[in-house]
């Protein structure tokens, strides 16, 4: 019944499977293993350098004291519960510069619109990029527009890319995490990506769920400021928090341990994850940051996240272990444990 | 080998139903359990109710009476209801 | 409300100290995917006393599914003119020229739907394609698909079809305990939603011909404990017994219109199932009456030979007679990432639940079991 060492080892860490691939498929975006595949497979041989190879949140410039980020939008629908392509292209971006240890200074937003795009959507979805850039003190200094022909583009994607300026106090970042470090979430997961696939692909349901799109670099800010033993943190977007915890394990190399009972999560968002077959640590979050903080400073931490608007509900939901194996383990309600890995790709409803 | 999940009905028209699942309102086919009336709770499993569930029977297990007291403490079903919303991925029945 | 529910640390205590008694070790088979995910997900195997297995069976319709019928349906889906209508469940399962997934990838009309009347409204919607719904399931399933075709016949649709690999239970359970290589099994812990619809009485042959105790379990942490405790307090008490321990749900004779619905559609028949070969009266086919949503006809296909991916242990896996790290391809050439068997593809097939939650023994944690006890216990 014991599982041999080497299969253990090498469920552990990123998979590298003999996979090759000819096409993409949609499972190359969905930000977990096979993403990983594309990117070790095809990007990293060609473009790797000490800067990007890190495949952190932002890249660095300048010796460290500019934060430079990117990221391309392409939802479908444009609009749902609780948020669009527009408040998630800016608070996207800024949350990617704030987790980095950046204060963003600025974005750039890139268009591509199809050709017989209703001009009140455009309208709506610059207003709401707008509205959400003013939230997060920031403005779009630079952009581009282009056209393609009507069937080329689903509607509009939208690219933004930010700069930061580095606090000088060090930046957060996996190789800081030691164990017995402290892990607090801002708030109940797997709303954002619910609330997507349920417009999406259910859209005669109608549910209270809605995105938790927004920008944290308030939140964050504050933070930073008051509780220095912050020292990590990262956005769990797509790939959910079983992604970002998984890959914390792998790059620190100690072992990370969740606790199960202590992940927030709204009873409306477990019921539709059950009942749409999804876990909801794998579901993709759009206003949530994880952070690993220093015990001794943890409760101030959370005390300080629970007195903002963006953070009520925040929580401890596990610690950085002693053990060394790099892996991330669940401690469930029954008491037992296990693995959480980065989910593999397209999060798809099921049924069996 | 099924997923399926427990939710309150809400109204039918026929064989078209709309069952609440906590919050969540989808159309169900209610074509298996055809006695069903509003307020009863159904086991859905992909858009169809497979059975009523009978909560006199549920004595030993608590999932379904979890939902039920769960249900009845935050009336009406929907509401954003925020005292409930710290829950955890472990709690509830799964499917 | 007064809730007379065993919290689980007091049912686990139960578990072991049950087991304790009974001194050998012993294994009980799952017949529900959806079991078996449950019990990895919440971390069961890593609780349970060291003599309790609980091993997966042929539970998984996406798993049991013959790789002829892959190929079938990934052929059919490839076609220019057909919209291929499947629950998620099927996108990524692997057959000899690549999967669902790959075929929507390199263009095909694959739609994921998650009910099957969405694939007779989209038949409706697109009157100009031929759209063919892939159905597969046990007997919890087949209903949505019989229903589906009942709504095609009344709305006078004939642009939908269904290709129908349908699966019976309880022939598979009574096929493995009759087999020359019968897997150690000491009791059922038998699928819960499968029993809405047949009912709980179904399971006397199981009890009564083979002697082996069967319990109807819901799926949540505490009813999973609770089924496996009945289960070794039966072995205990040497008693063999049908127990439900889903009542709330379960009926003893099942859901009588969804019974009415699959006789009116379906004929039993011989089925090819992975892994376990051709099981009598095991799959769910087409009445003549409705031979015209039938996909296979409509389509003229062909039969494929049935020929599993070398190396591949998926059928003996759920049979039961291996486990997924006994499998030279399993978590090397065979990932998630890069499935080889279909165990590995659905998230509820035994390698893929292996995969993805385990190493789920607590020794293979580094942790022994009676110092994780004691974390649970109070």
């Amino acid at each position: 019944m014991t599982i041999q060492k080497s299969a253990l080892s090498s469920m552990s860490t990123s998979i590298q499977p003999p996979a090759t691939f000819q096409c993409v498929v949609l499972g190359h975006g969905g930000g977990g293993q096979l993403t990983d595949v594309l990117i070790n497979q095809l990007v990293l041989p060609r473009l790797g350098n000490p800067a990007l190879t890190d495949l952190l949140d932002s890249g660095m410039l300048d010796d460290g004291r500019l934060a430079l980020t990117i990221d391309s939008y392409v939802v479908q629908p444009l609009f749902f519960p609780g948020g669009d392509i527009g408040r998630l292209a800016v608070s996207g971006t800024v949350n990617d510069l704030a987790v980095s240890g950046a204060v963003p200074m600025g974005l750039a937003l890139s268009m591509i619109l199809a050709e017989g795009l209703p001009r009140q959507i455009l309208e709506r979805v610059l207003d709401s990029a707008a509205a959400t850039a003013a939230e997060a003190g920031v403005r779009v200094i630079t952009g581009d527009t282009k056209v393609v022909g009507r069937g080329q583009a689903d509607g509009i994607y939208l690219t933004t890319a930010g700069v930061g300026k580095m606090e000088p106090s060090p930046q957060p970042h996996p190789a800081r995490v030691q164990p017995g470090d402290i892990l607090i979430i801002n708030g109940p997961i797997g709303e954002h990506g619910l609330a997507v696939m349920l417009a999406r692909e259910m859209p005669e349901v109608q549910s209270v769920l809605r995105s938790d799109a927004a920008p944290l670099n308030g939140l964050i800010g504050q933070l930073r400021t008051c509780v220095p033993g912050v020292v990590f943190m990262r956005d769990p977007t797509r790939g959910g928090l079983a992604g970002v915890a998984a890959d914390l394990a792998a790059r620190t190399g100690y072992r990370i341990i969740l606790e199960e009972m202590q992940i927030p999560i709204r009873p409306e968002a477990r019921h539709a994850a059950d009942m749409l077959g999804l876990d909801p640590l794998d579901i993709a979050n759009e206003g949530k940051v994880l952070m690993a903080v220093r015990p001794a400073e943890a409760q101030a931490a959370l005390n300080l996240i629970q007195s903002h608007p963006l953070g009520h509900q925040a929580a401890i939901i596990g610690h950085v272990s002693t053990e060394i194996d790099g892996l991330c383990v669940l401690r469930t309600e029954i008491g037992g444990q296990r693995i959480v890995q980065k989910p593999y790709g397209e999060q798809l409803p099921r049924i069996c | 080998m099924c997923l399926a999940v427990p939710a309150k009905l809400i109204t039918h028209n026929g064989l078209e139903g709309v069952v609440d699942l906590h919050g969540n309102r989808l159309p169900v086919n209610i074509m298996l359990t055809p006695d069903a009336q509003p307020g009863d709770w159904l086991l859905i499993h992909a858009g169809f109710a497979i059975e009523k569930l009978d909560p006199k029977q549920a004595g030993e297990t608590w999932a379904l009476l979890r939902d039920v007291a769960q249900a009845a403490a935050n009336s009406p079903a929907g509401s954003e209801a925020d005292a409930s919303a710290h829950s955890s991925t472990g709690k509830g029945d799964r499917r | 409300m007064n809730i007379g529910a065993r919290p689980s640390e007091e049912l686990l205590r139960a578990l072991h100290a049950s087991a304790a008694d009974i001194g050998r070790s012993i294994a009980f088979m799952e017949v529900c995917g959806t079991h078996t995910t449950s019990a990895f997900r919440c971390g069961l195997h890593s609780v349970m006393p060291k003599n309790v297995r609980l091993i997966s069976g042929p539970g998984c319709p996406v798993c049991v599914t013959a790789q002829a019928d892959i190929d079938e349906l990934i052929d059919l889906g490839s076609r220019r003119e057909i919209t291929l209508c499947t629950y998620g469940d099927m996108l990524r399962v692997p057959g000899k020229h690549g999967s669902l997934e790959k075929a929507r990838g390199d263009g095909a009309n694959i739609e994921v739907v998650y009910s099957s009347l969405d694939a007779v409204r989209m038949a409706q919607t697109h009157p100009d394609r031929q759209v063919v719904f892939a159905a597969v399931g046990f007997e919890t399933t087949a209903p949505a698909t019989a229903a589906a075709i009942c709504a095609a016949q009344e709305l006078g649709l004939d642009n939908f079809t269904v290709l129908a690999s349908h699966k019976l239970i309880l022939p598979a359970m009574r096929a493995l305990l009759s087999a020359a290589d019968r897997p150690m099994i000491d009791g059922f812990l038998c699928p819960g939603h499968v029993s809405v619809i047949i009912g709980s009485d179904a399971y006397r042959c199981i009890v009564e011909e083979f002697n082996t105790p069967c319990v109807i379990g819901g799926f949540e942490p505490g009813l999973l404990l609770s089924s496996l405790l009945c289960l070794t307090e039966m072995i205990a008490a040497g008693r063999v017994a049908l127990v439900n321990q889903y009542p709330q749900a379960v009926r003893p004779t099942g859901n009588a219109h969804a019974q009415a619905l699959l006789q009116k559609v379906f004929e039993t028949g011989n089925a090819h199932w992975r892994g376990l070969g051709l099981i009598p009266q095991s799959g769910l086919f087409l009445r003549q009456g409705y031979a015209r949503f039938n996909a296979a006809q409509r389509f003229s296909l062909k039969p494929v030979e049935d020929r599993e991916p070398a190396g591949c242990i998926c059928g003996r896996i759920i049979s039961g007679l291996a486990l997924p790290p006994e499998c030279k391809l399993f978590g090397r050439a065979c990932t998630p990432v890069q499935p080889i068997g279909p165990c590995m593809v659905s998230s509820e097939g035994t390698c893929a639940a292996w995969f993805k939650y385990g190493p789920h023994r607590a020794e293979s944690h580094g942790v022994a079991p009676a110092q994780q006890l004691q974390e649970v216990l109070p």
